[in-house]
């Protein structure tokens, strides 16, 4: 064979030994979890060019283009509005129902749609994984970042719809910047949860709209969240109520309604407690869990 | 450099001392492809739901075993040639070098991060071929000067403004020369240690290709390593020395190019 004439240039010795002795690396070995957090930084700026890079060309087939951003969370909160509000009627609880249900929906689709789109973030890359070398934890935070964007103008929808239906503005509107900061983490770690596991079950894609439809409809989204608390047993209640996506909704909502102050879950400082342990939690965790799997994504 | 290489004779008679660094070495290399098989034969709904209730383990993956136990070192100053019929793993080995597909068994190990060069590196269709570009080079890890600053050059060298002002157009727009053409100059634009190339040369039209064999000519000279796929075995003789024949995932010859193409050829 004439593979010998090569293959025995370095007689005597393992591979894995003569790669030791000169230094080389496993080809795609995972580095520290101090290392990798430094290599997610510095790929930032690739992260933000691939999300807006994303968002333009998820709309360049529209002939209104980049208005669907504006136009989608309008229709959204026009249909919402033509079921619960006008047909159900729901809003004899709720002083201002409208900017109510619309602060829930926009909140929630953030999280909803980061986590829809993060259980493909790996299967929907992988010629991007096959092709070039990056620390993959890019792949579920672009994911989060484009619907940020989303977020970003369907908020100015919503400071609309807000100051039509007569709320004043107040300086508590400037908590939404930390409240978003805080769903942000949350929603990146948990994207990061959802690409790794929907990386190896592939089925998952198709219950999350179910999972996700559940976890909607137990967030107060569509009703008034003391529903809950007047249909269902007690314990029941209390664990619906630390149901991150409804914690965030009520930040939102105290941020945002002066007319809703009354009608709170918890108290602020409970809110702003629950909010903060569940972003570190998933935050944290999420970006841990995701970085032991690093080796294997891109395997067929 | 120890004394047990130093008494070797060289494989090749115009290697010299720094030459028997090696820079890649593949140890016993599996590569498994899981495939799903959906929407298959056999595999209907009611197919699936029996599979459930009888509990049998027939599992809904079918396992492609790419390359079956693939051993070399390559050294640095080396250009070698992967030759083999469709299908014989070539492009699957040159992803596992790189570290984009991890190995089912075995290890590879580098010096550096060796980077492929292919044509076929994601792009996104709807943006336009100029963003793309910023893209390309921000992901093989470019700061966003340096990428402002190569990128005209890029732009240049790919040629696709050659009529009219197509940078700024959509790649969907392009022709696939293209477009290949475009993704070539994007991978070439940065310099590597260990360089995979993936049918890179047989892009795009004659004019091109010269341009675009330069290129590689200059890569070459700074990069330790160069691996060429290819199926044009005059490409394989004019850039490598060794040349290393797969079949069905196997190694079946490794050797100096003469020798493995005229077997190659022969076969």
């Amino acid at each position: 064979m004439a593979n010998t004439a090569v293959a025995n240039l370095h007689p005597g010795l393992t591979p894995a030994e003569l790669a030791q002795r000169h230094g080389l690396k496993v080809a795609n070995e995972r580095p520290p979890l101090r290392e990798y957090t430094r290599q997610v930084w510095a790929y930032r700026h690739f992260i933000t060019a691939y999300s807006r890079a994303k968002v333009t060309s998820s709309l360049s087939n529209t002939q209104l283009g980049q208005l669907w951003q504006v136009l989608t969370p309008i229709t959204n909160a026009a249909v919402y509005y033509l079921i619960f509000g006008v047909i159900l009627s729901q809003d004899r609880d709720v002083n201002n129902f409208i900017a109510y249900l619309c602060t829930g929906v926009f909140v929630f689709m953030f999280t909803q749609t980061a986590v829809a789109n993060g259980t493909s973030a790996i299967n929907a890359n992988l010629g991007l994984i096959r092709a070039l070398h990056f620390p993959r934890a890019v792949l579920p935070i672009t994911v989060t970042l484009v619907q940020l964007q989303q977020l970003l103008m369907s908020m100015v929808v919503l400071a609309a719809i807000v100051l039509f239906t007569g709320e004043p503005i107040t300086l508590r509107w400037l908590l939404l910047a930390p409240i978003l900061l805080l769903q942000t983490i949350f929603n990146i770690g948990l994207t990061m949860v959802m690409a790794r596991f929907g990386s190896k079950v592939t089925d998952l894609k198709q219950i999350m709209p179910f999972v996700l439809r559940t976890w909607l409809y137990a967030s107060g989204v569509l009703y008034p969240v003391s529903l809950l608390r007047d249909h269902l047993p007690d314990w029941a209640a209390t664990l619906l109520e630390a149901n991150p996506a409804l914690i965030y909704i009520e930040l939102a909502r105290y941020a945002l309604l002066e007319s809703n102050r009354e009608n709170l879950v918890a108290t602020p400082m409970q809110l702003w407690g629950t909010a903060l342990a569940w972003t570190l939690v998933v935050g944290i965790g999420g970006f841990v869990y995701f970085w032991r799997g690093e080796k294997e994504y891109g395997r067929g | 450099m120890d004394v047990a290489e130093q008494t070797q004779t060289p494989a090749n008679t115009t290697m010299t001392e720094s030459q028997r660094v090696p820079t890649v070495i593949a140890d016993d290399v599996h590569v498994i492809y899981r495939i799903h098989k959906g929407a298959t034969a056999n595999t209907g709904a009611t197919a699936a739901l029996k599979r459930i209730v009888s509990r049998t383990s027939t599992p809904n993956v079918r396992e492609v075993h790419a390359i079956k136990g693939v051993s070399f070192t390559a050294h640095q100053g080396e250009a070698i040639g992967l030759i083999g019929s469709n299908g014989s793993g070539k492009s699957s080995l040159l992803r596992t070098i790189a570290g984009l597909l991890p190995p089912a068994r075995g290890a590879v190990y580098t010096l550096g991060q060796p980077s492929l060069l292919g044509v076929n590196a994601a792009l996104l269709n709807d943006l336009s071929g100029e963003r793309n570009v910023t893209l390309g080079c921000l992901a093989m890890g470019m700061s966003p000067e340096q990428v402002k600053r190569i990128t005209p050059e890029i732009i240049e060298f790919s040629g696709i403004n050659e009529r009219g002002d197509f940078a700024s157009l959509p790649m969907r727009t392009y022709s696939s020369g293209m477009g290949a053409r475009l993704r070539f100059a994007i991978a070439a634009a940065k310099e590597h240690d260990v360089l995979l190339i993936d049918e890179a040369l047989a892009t795009g039209d004659r004019k091109f290709r010269i341009r675009s064999e330069q290129r590689v000519r200059e890569l070459r000279a700074n990069a330790g390593t160069v691996f060429l796929v290819s199926h044009s075995l005059s490409s394989i003789k004019d850039t490598c020395e060794r040349t290393i024949w797969l079949e069905g995932g196997v190694l079946k010859m490794d050797g100096p190019t003469d020798e493995v193409c005229r077997a190659y050829e022969g076969r």
